[in-house]
Formats: C-alpha cells, sequence, structure tokens
C-alpha cells in the first residue's frame, strides 16, 4: 500500500520497495492465471477433437455446428459468468465453464477446417494403400490437420490468458486480481506490473506453441 | 421464486424501463460508446490497411502490431486508460478504440492483398488510373473481408464496452457490476441477458449489412460459411 500524507502523495508508476516485498503475490497471481489457462486448453481440446470430427464426417452437422458456435462466440465472457453465478456461485466451476466454453468454440472449428484442407489425393491414396476409415483418420487426416489445429491452440490459448483476468469480477483472476486492486485502491504498481506480466506471459506462451508447432510437426514449416 | 421467475418480473417492473438507469438510457449509453469508438477505429484502421495491403508493403509489420496488440487484456486496457485520463468516457473511447483496430487493420490488408493479381493486370490494361482502379476494382472486391473486419470490431467493441462499468462508464454493463456488488442476482442476471442480446443483434445486423454491401457477382464466387479470418475474443 502506498503510504505518505495523503495530499502530497504522488503514486509513483511503480514502487519498487513495494514490489519486492510482494514478489509471492505476483508469483501466485501469475501461477492461478496459468493454471486456468491450461485446464481451459486441455479439457477444450479433450472435448472438440471428438466434436470436430464428428461435425467434419456428418456433413449435414458442418454448417450448422460451425455457425452456432460463431454466434455462442459473440457473446461477452463477463454476461456469461453473470448468468453463472446464481447457479455455480463466485467459483473456479463458473470461471472454467466459460473458458472452456470459449475455447471450444474456437477449437473445434479449427479441427473441421484442418480436416477439410486435407486433398481428396491424398485420401484416394491412402484409401488404395488399404486404410480403414479409423486409421486414415489418426495415420494421415489429423496429422494433416495438426497445423490448423495448432493455429487454434494459439489462437485459444492467447485468447484465454486475455479473458482469465476478466474473471477477476467474479473473485478469481488471476494477474486480473492485481489490475482490479490498482484499480479498486488506485495503486499503479500492481496494475501496471499485473498487466506486463500478463502480456508477456501471452506473447512466450504464443512463441512457445508456435516453436513446439516447428519443432514437432516438420511438415507444417511451409505450410 | 427461481432466479428466471425474478429476472422475468424484472423486465416486466416498468420502473427499470425509464430514468437514468432504466433500460433505455443503458442502451443508448451503451451503444453511443461502442459506435463512437468503432467510428474513430475505422477511420485510422482501414485506410492504413487498405494503403498497405494495395502496395503489399509492411504486411509483416501490421499484422505483428495486431499480434502483440492482442495479448494486451482489454480490462487492464480500460484501467490503465481510467488512470491516465480520469474518470469520464474519453478513457473508456480511447482504450475501445484502441482495441477496434487490429482486427481493421488485419482484414482490410489482408482483403487488399487476396484481390487476384490477374484482375489488377486487367484493370490497368484497360486503362484504370492508380486510384480509380483502387476505388472502382479492388476495393469492392475486398468489401467482404473488410466488412468482416469491421463487424468483428464491433462485437469486440459491443462485449469490451461492459467491462467499462468497472470504471464508473454507463451501459448494460452497470447492472452487471451493481447487481454484483449488491448481492442483487436478479439485476445481475438481467445485465447479463441485455449484454448478450445486444452482442448478438450486433454480429447478426452488422453480417446483414455485409450481404446488402457485397456485391451480388462476387457473393455468388465466394464460399458461404467460415470465410472470415480467424477473431481472437477481447472480452
Amino acid at each position: 500500500m502506498p503510504n505518505g500524507l495523503f495530499l502530497d502523495y504522488v503514486d509513483p508508476w511503480i514502487n519498487w520497495a513495494w514490489l519486492v516485498s510482494h514478489v509471492a503475490v505476483f508469483s501466485d497471481a501469475l501461477l492461478q492465471h496459468i493454471t486456468l489457462t491450461l485446464i481451459a486448453i486441455g479439457v477444450g481440446l479433450v472435448i472438440s477433437l471428438p466434436m470436430g470430427i464428428v461435425a467434419h464426417r456428418w456433413r449435414a452437422l458442418r454448417n450448422p455446428v460451425l455457425t452456432l458456435f460463431g454466434i455462442f462466440y459473440t457473446i461477452p465472457s463477463i454476461a456469461l459468468f453473470a448468468i453463472l453465478i446464481p447457479y455455480t456461485g463466485l467459483s473456479t466451476l463458473t470461471a472454467e465453464i466459460g473458458l472452456v466454453g470459449y475455447a471450444v468454440l474456437i477449437l473445434t472449428r479449427n479441427v473441421v477446417v484442418g480436416l477439410e484442407a486435407v486433398p481428396r489425393d491424398v485420401l484416394d491414396a491412402a484409401d488404395g494403400m488399404g486404410y480403414r476409415p479409423l486409421a486414415r483418420l489418426v495415420r494421415v487426416e489429423l496429422p494433416l490437420a495438426l497445423p490448423a489445429i495448432f493455429a487454434g491452440i494459439r489462437i485459444a490459448t492467447v485468447t484465454t490468458i486475455g479473458l482469465v483476468t476478466i474473471t477477476a469480477v467474479i473473485g478469481l483472476g488471476g494477474l486480473g486480481q492485481l489490475i482490479l486492486q490498482g484499480l479498486v485502491e488506485n495503486f499503479h504498481t500492481p496494475l501496471l506490473v499485473a498487466t506486463l506480466l500478463s502480456i508477456v506471459l501471452a506473447l512466450v506462451a504464443d512463441l512457445a506453441l508456435a516453436g513446439t508447432q516447428r519443432f514437432a510437426l516438420p511438415w507444417s514449416r511451409t505450410a | 421464486m427461481s432466479t428466471l421467475g425474478r429476472v422475468l418480473q424484472w423486465f416486466a417492473d416498468p420502473a427499470h424501463w425509464s430514468g437514468s438507469d432504466g433500460i433505455p438510457t443503458r442502451l443508448v449509453q451503451h451503444l453511443q460508446l461502442s459506435a463512437e469508438s468503432v467510428l474513430i477505429g475505422a477511420v485510422i484502421a482501414l485506410p492504413v490497411g487498405i494503403v498497405l495491403g494495395h502496395y503489399g508493403r509492411f504486411g509483416n509489420l501490421a499484422i505483428n502490431v495486431s499480434n502483440v496488440g492482442r495479448a494486451v487484456p482489454s480490462f487492464a486496457l480500460l484501467v490503465l486508460a481510467f488512470q491516465v485520463f480520469g474518470l469520464g468516457d474519453l478513457p473508456i473511447i480511447i482504450s475501445l478504440t484502441a482495441l477496434a483496430i487490429p482486427p481493421m487493420v488485419t482484414n482490410s490488408y489482408v482483403a487488399m492483398r487476396e484481390v487476384d493479381p490477374d484482375v489488377k493486370d486487367a484493370a490497368r490494361g484497360m486503362g484504370y488510373r492508380e486510384l480509380a482502379q483502387v476505388l472502382r476494382v479492388e476495393l469492392p472486391l475486398a468489401v467482404p473481408l473488410l466488412m468482416a473486419g469491421i463487424r468483428t470490431s464491433a462485437v469486440q467493441v459491443v462485449a469490451t464496452a461492459t467491462l467499462a462499468a468497472l470504471i464508473a462508464g454507463g451501459g448494460f454493463g452497470r447492472y452487471i457490476i451493481d447487481g454484483l456488488d449488491g448481492y442483487d442476482y436478479t439485476k445481475l442476471v438481467a445485465g447479463a441477458i441485455l449484454v448478450a442480446l445486444l452482442a448478438l443483434a450486433t454480429e447478426l445486423s452488422l453480417a446483414g449489412v455485409e450481404r446488402l454491401l457485397v456485391p451480388r457477382g462476387i457473393r455468388l464466387l465466394r464460399a458461404p460459411t467460415a470465410a472470415r479470418a480467424q477473431v481472437f475474443k477481447a472480452a
């Protein structure tokens, strides 16, 4: 907390002494931020992979599912959290229902788009080589769809890291908590440092995912 | 009574349809903040995207700048603007404008880049000067993606304008934030429903405008769904 006479006290943008003595606060918030994000992306992937495959297989589902998902995606997260509060309270569950939901909306679309981009010739060749449908899906189609799925994971991750800050309004928030503290107490240090940390977290996560993709999926380098 | 019943009653109460905290006033505030921000954003972003896209220069720069922009949480942007500019609409409009710019720059850049080079050659061959070529050949072809960028920005701005209530702004976000502060779950849920409906209405009405603006010949050329570039969610 800033101290000193109220009238002549000017809050510096960064109060180093306070910052140094509160490192643990920032690392806890960062940890919560990362945990909330990882759960959202992990659970989101588990749900959206089968969903995307189903929407790709049954052609009739494709357009309705993607259109419906696009419409749900426009609902502001704070509205979704607010609608859930009477039922699931100010809890991690409320936050994760929203975060997982938005991740699913992004990822499913990318699974479908990735599977659609597999060239017809490749599918014919796989069929000609005697692949059964499941083997063709797992060993030919999914590997070729992975670059698009990875692009989805990157977007979902950067989006989720931003949305986690908003969960501060429902008592969670990771780094968002410190941003809210900065607002409520008119105290610049937590606001500024938490903002910088969350920008850095998003950029580092995005670069790390891009690096993983280059390393793990060499066939996507030119794509 | 269930939460839903109480929310329906809240909507039925005429007291919530008039006065300075009534739904019409809050709707006008929400729309005004959003429209001003998108408009200012468009005036800045579209010329930049169109010119860069036409010449095909600095594309990576434009896209990287907007990528970094996406990493800035909209909530933090609002609070920072509030700390710098104080109370009022100014910090809200500045941060919402900053949020509106990246999708419009990226989409208008890509829109101009994706105009078929053969079509540009043909326009040149027919004697179009550069400005006429841009205005009468490239822009009409770029309209679908251009509009998609404006729609993306508008939906994000409407969503984020809800958070403006945290920095004492008006709009539908007031019901959510006041509902949370006062443990008034009826108001909270009513506000959430209004915000969600407004975001959906923005998306659908701009999709309608897009349909009207896209020339018929181009509409026939394009695949029906999911032509829009990948969308980050800001709020």
